[in-house]
Parts: structure tokens; C-alpha cells; sequence
């Protein structure tokens, strides 16, 4: 075999596991589309692929779902720069005043696991019916992974790189700036992930359920109207959306730490 | 041979002064180093060599002033240490390189925080990172070095910084032999050169007779001076000197406290490990 063609062997391995699940993605919609266009499966309650895929011009001219997507990008942003600032320094000062650790750890990773999303209506009183609402509703869910992550980073800093910095005399400033700070970057960053994903998933759920704002409030619209290809179609594109979104985050992190 | 006193502080720019280590544990109090004395005059390179696990390490972290729970004094310059001293530099034996920062980087890091120009401090770290053998790794991250590699990454960024005392804990010990023999001669002409006072712990008893003017033997648990030799070797010495009678003399004699000692140890483990055994 030649050097391009076993190159050419690899690349086409590397590549057989998506191909594998587009496909299989592709035989899932054709076999629903099957199962609907026979009867065996209600066309009023899952409208056949096809027609799905056939809404989405209509979503994009008539719905404008790209300037909807823009309005939930930009509050996601919002959320991930309030999470970024206070998140990391709320768990920074959690790690540095072990009093306020041992008090708010515990509630703090309860608060990771609940249903935050139906805390909406306490919201709604708060802020009103605005996107201030769906903004903190999708900070406050995304906060604990960002706490949680940024004390762990610190705090599993390796011994002896705090020792290397006491050894040079370091000032707890420099301690924490030059290396506790770095050393946890990392974990800081799946926290970040983690924490703009579930901001994502709690700001489109907020529009939904508040009918404001960008795709979210795009769904609940098509599914009142009942215009079911519609919403499934935009159901779909937000899949797409989050898929993206995660895969740029991962990409990101990846340029931002050169070697791990 | 001197027998393990005291050395008379006035002649001595580092002291060590009855140290003690207990370490607290759920099975018992550990005593890791016990009433350990002696000094290091300026300019001399003494090593502390003993088996695994008897408290060379955490003699090291005394006299860097990073434990702070044992008795006894360390002085340098007759002035008792409270914590890590200006004149100290210490090489760690775990691996203590800066992952997210570069060779240059790492090594120029004490000249960041002793403010100077980033022009200049990248010429300086050059100037260590030759000395060590990397050249040509500058922009490369710890994480695409070999693990030797990177323990001379932390030995450059600890000379950097020029310390009058220099602390060395097993610096060499992820080396092969070939590039062990190669850097202590480095590090012994560097040694020479500045005329730095050094400590250097290890196992290796070549490279102990090879580099030092003193060797302390220390015995297995408690950790205690067993015997300070001399090492009556000319200078400039390199690793050649590895091959002479008198030096293969050291080695035997060395070797014969050391082989006491370990094998004490390996039976204490095995009646550890018996115990253990047993309870369960
Ligand atoms: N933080 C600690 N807590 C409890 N015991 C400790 C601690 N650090 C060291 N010890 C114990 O003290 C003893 C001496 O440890 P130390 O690390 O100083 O050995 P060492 O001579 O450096 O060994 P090696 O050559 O393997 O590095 C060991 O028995 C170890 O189990
Ligand atoms: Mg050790």
C-alpha cells in the first residue's frame, strides 16, 4: 500500500463514525416517514419528515427564525459574561473563605440538580415580563456548575505547584494570579460549558413558557396556532442550534488552552 | 570520618538544628525525621542519602521553610527561618513544571517576578535553558516534553533565579543514567562556578560521591544521621572520576551503611505488610 493510500484508508475510518450517525439519523426519519405516510402512526400528532423538512423555508421567510435566534444568542451571551464574572468569582471566594464553603456548598449542588425552570413565575414578579426575566432565569440555572467546577479547579491544584510559588516567596496575590488561577483554568472551562449549556436549554424553556422572546416564544406561537410541521421543524432547528453551540464551545476551549 | 555532631554554626551558612518531623496519621503518629543536626559551609555541596521513605523529602521541606510543624531551628546565615528563605532555591522531586506556560516561560519565571524586562528575562532564560541541554524546546509546553526533560525545565527555572543556597530533591531521578551523568557534571561546574552552596538529596550513591563534598547517611525510620562522610576527591571533578580506585572506595563503604539500612526497611515493610495482612 502507498503512504496516500494508507492516509486515504485512515481518513476514511476516522470519518465512519459520523457517517454511521447521519445514517442512521437518515433511516430513523425514513422509517417514521414510512410508519406515518401507511396510517400506523397519527400524521396529526407527528407530522411525516418530509413535510417537516418543507416548513423550514416557510420558518425562515415568514418566521424570520434567524433573527430569533439571534435574540436567544444574545441572551445567552448576557447570561454566559454575568456567569463568567460572577460564577468564577463566586467560587473563587467560596474557596478562599472556607466558612462561606462549608455553608453554601451543599445548597449549591442541590440547586445543580432541581428543576430551576419552575422557578419562572418568581421571576415573572421580579423582573416582569421582559427578557431581564429569561436572561437570570438561564444564569441561575447555569450558576451552581460554574461554582461547583471553579472550586474544584482551585482546590485539586497540585501541591506542588503551590509549594514552587511559596518556595519563590510569592505574595497570596501572586499565589492565586500566577498559579492556583492558571493551574484551574481548565476545570473553570468545562464549568463554563456546562454552565452556557444549561443556560441555553433554561432561556429557550423561559421563552417558551413566558412566550417572549426569541425561538422559544417562536415554538409556543406555531404549536397555539397548531401548525405541528412548523413547531416540529423549529424544535428541530434548536437541536441544531444547541449541537452547535457546544461544539464551538468545545472548539473554543481547545484554542484557548494549547496543551493539556 | 566525623561522627554526626553539630557543627559549629559560625562556619556554617546553613544549619539545621535537632530536627524532628512527627506526622499525625488515623494509624499513629509517624516519626519521619529524628534530631536531625548539621551544616552546610558556603561553597559546599553536601548530599543526603538514604532509603525510600526515610524522610529525606520532608527534610527537605523543613530547611525550605515549607512544613512548619517540626522542632528544632534552621538558620541561614544565623538567621532562623520562619518559612521559604530569599537565598534558598529549591528543585522539587515530583514533577513541579508550569503546564500552561512555556519552557522560556517557565524558566524566566522568577525574573517576571522580579519585574524585569520581558526582552531581557527571555535572553536569561535562554542562557539556563542551554545550560540544562534544551535548547531548541524553548516554545514547546511541559506537556510535549519527556518527563526528564521537564525535571530540567524546573532545574533551570530554580537556577534562574540565582539562589546562594540550592536545595535539590532528587532532581535527576526520572534520568537515564547516560543523561544523569552528562547533567551533574553540569550542574557541578554551574555549582562551582557561582560557588553555590548545595544540598542535594538522593539514593544514587555515584552521583552522591561524584558531586559532593560531604555525604550525610541517614538510617531508615526514624530518619536519624547514621554517619557524615567525606569525600576526599579532587576537583574539578566530572563523571570520569566514576571510574578511579579511591572513588569506587566511597561507593563500597557508602554502600554498606545504605545496604544495612534498606534492608531493615524492606523487613519493616514485609512486617508491615504481614500485619497488615493478618488484620484483615
Ligand atoms: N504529609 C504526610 N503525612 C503523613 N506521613 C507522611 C507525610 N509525608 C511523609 N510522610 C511519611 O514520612 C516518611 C518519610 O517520607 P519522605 O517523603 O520524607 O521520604 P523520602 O525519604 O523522601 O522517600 P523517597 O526517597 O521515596 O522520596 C514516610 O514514611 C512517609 O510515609
Ligand atoms: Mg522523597
Amino acid at each position: 500500500m502507498t503512504a496516500a493510500a494508507v492516509a486515504k484508508h485512515s481518513t476514511a475510518r476516522d470519518s465512519t463514525p459520523a457517517l454511521v450517525g447521519f445514517g442512521s439519523l437518515v433511516a430513523f426519519f425514513l422509517v417514521m416517514e414510512l410508519l406515518i405516510q401507511t396510517g400506523l402512526v397519527n400524521r396529526f400528532i407527528v407530522p411525516p419528515p418530509s413535510e417537516i423538512i418543507g416548513s423550514f423555508q416557510r420558518l425562515i421567510l415568514e418566521e424570520d427564525i434567524f433573527h430569533r435566534f439571534l435574540v436567544t444568542l444574545g441572551e445567552c451571551l448576557t447570561a454566559g459574561v454575568m456567569l463568567t464574572v460572577f460564577g468564577v468569582t463566586g467560587g473563587v471566594l467560596m474557596h478562599r473563605y472556607k466558612l462561606l464553603q462549608q455553608a453554601c456548598e451543599t445548597w449549591v449542588a442541590a440547586m445543580a440538580s432541581a428543576p430551576l425552570v419552575l422557578m419562572y413565575p418568581l421571576f415573572l414578579v421580579i423582573f416582569g415580563r421582559n427578557v431581564w426575566t429569561i436572561i437570570m432565569m438561564g444564569f441561575i440555572a447555569a450558576l451552581p456548575p460554574v461554582i461547583l467546577k471553579t472550586i474544584e479547579g482551585i482546590s485539586s491544584t497540585r501541591k506542588v505547584l503551590i509549594n514552587v510559588g511559596r518556595s519563590f516567596n510569592l505574595t497570596p496575590a501572586q499565589q492565586f494570579w500566577k498559579i492556583l488561577f492558571p493551574a484551574s483554568l481548565p476545570t473553570i472551562f468545562v464549568g463554563l460549558r456546562l454552565g452556557l449549556i444549561f443556560a441555553l436549554i433554561n432561556i429557550v424553556g423561559t421563552e417558551f413558557l413566558i412566550n417572549f422572546g426569541g425561538l422559544g416564544q417562536l415554538i409556543n406561537d406555531l404549536a397555539e396556532r397548531y401548525d405541528l410541521a412548523g413547531t416540529y421543524a423549529a424544535i428541530c432547528f434548536v437541536i441544531l442550534v444547541s449541537v452547535l453551540f457546544f461544539m464551538t464551545l468545545e472548539k473554543a476551549e481547545r484554542w484557548l488552552i494549547p496543551v493539556g | 570520618m566525623a561522627p554526626a555532631a553539630t557543627p559549629s554554626s559560625g562556619t556554617a551558612i546553613l544549619v539545621a538544628d535537632n530536627i524532628t518531623v512527627r506526622f499525625e496519621t488515623p494509624e499513629g503518629a509517624i516519626l519521619a525525621v529524628d534530631d536531625v543536626s548539621f551544616g552546610v559551609r558556603p561553597g559546599e555541596f553536601l548530599s543526603v542519602i538514604g532509603p525510600s521513605g526515610c524522610g529525606k523529602s520532608t527534610l527537605f521541606n523543613v530547611i525550605g521553610g515549607l512544613l512548619s510543624t517540626h522542632q528544632g531551628v534552621v538558620s541561614v546565615a544565623g538567621e532562623t527561618i520562619t518559612g521559604p528563605h530569599k537565598s534558598i532555591g529549591m528543585v522539587f522531586q515530583e514533577e513541579s513544571t508550569f503546564p500552561w506556560r512555556t519552557v522560556t516561560d517557565n524558566v524566566a519565571f522568577p525574573l517576571e517576578l522580579i519585574g524585569m524586562p520581558k526582552a531581557k528575562r527571555v535572553e536569561r532564560a535562554r542562557h539556563f535553558i542551554g545550560m540544562v541541554g534544551l535548547d531548541g524546546f524553548e516554545n514547546r509546553f511541559p506537556g510535549e516534553l519527556s518527563g526528564g526533560m521537564r525535571q530540567r525545565v524546573s532545574l533551570a527555572r530554580t537556577l534562574a533565579s540565582e539562589p546562594k543556597i540550592l536545595l535539590m530533591d532528587e532532581p535527576f531521578a526520572a534520568l537515564d543514567e547516560q543523561t544523569r551523568l552528562l547533567l551533574g557534571d553540569k550542574v557541578l561546574q554551574i555549582q562551582q562556578q557561582l560557588k553555590q552552596t548545595t544540598l542535594l538529596i538522593t539514593h544514587n550513591i555515584t552521583e552522591a560521591v561524584q558531586m559532593s563534598d560531604r555525604i550525610l547517611v541517614m538510617t531508615y525510620r526514624p530518619g536519624k544521621v547514621k554517619r557524615i562522610v567525606d569525600i576526599d576527591l579532587p576537583r574539578p571533578r566530572t563523571s570520569e572520576i566514576v571510574s578511579s580506585e579511591s572513588f569506587g572506595r566511597y561507593v563500597a563503604q557508602i554502600w554498606s551503611d545504605l545496604r544495612e539500612e534498606a534492608s531493615r526497611g524492606m523487613r519493616a515493610d514485609e512486617k508491615h505488610a504481614l500485619n497488615e495482612g493478618a488484620a484483615s
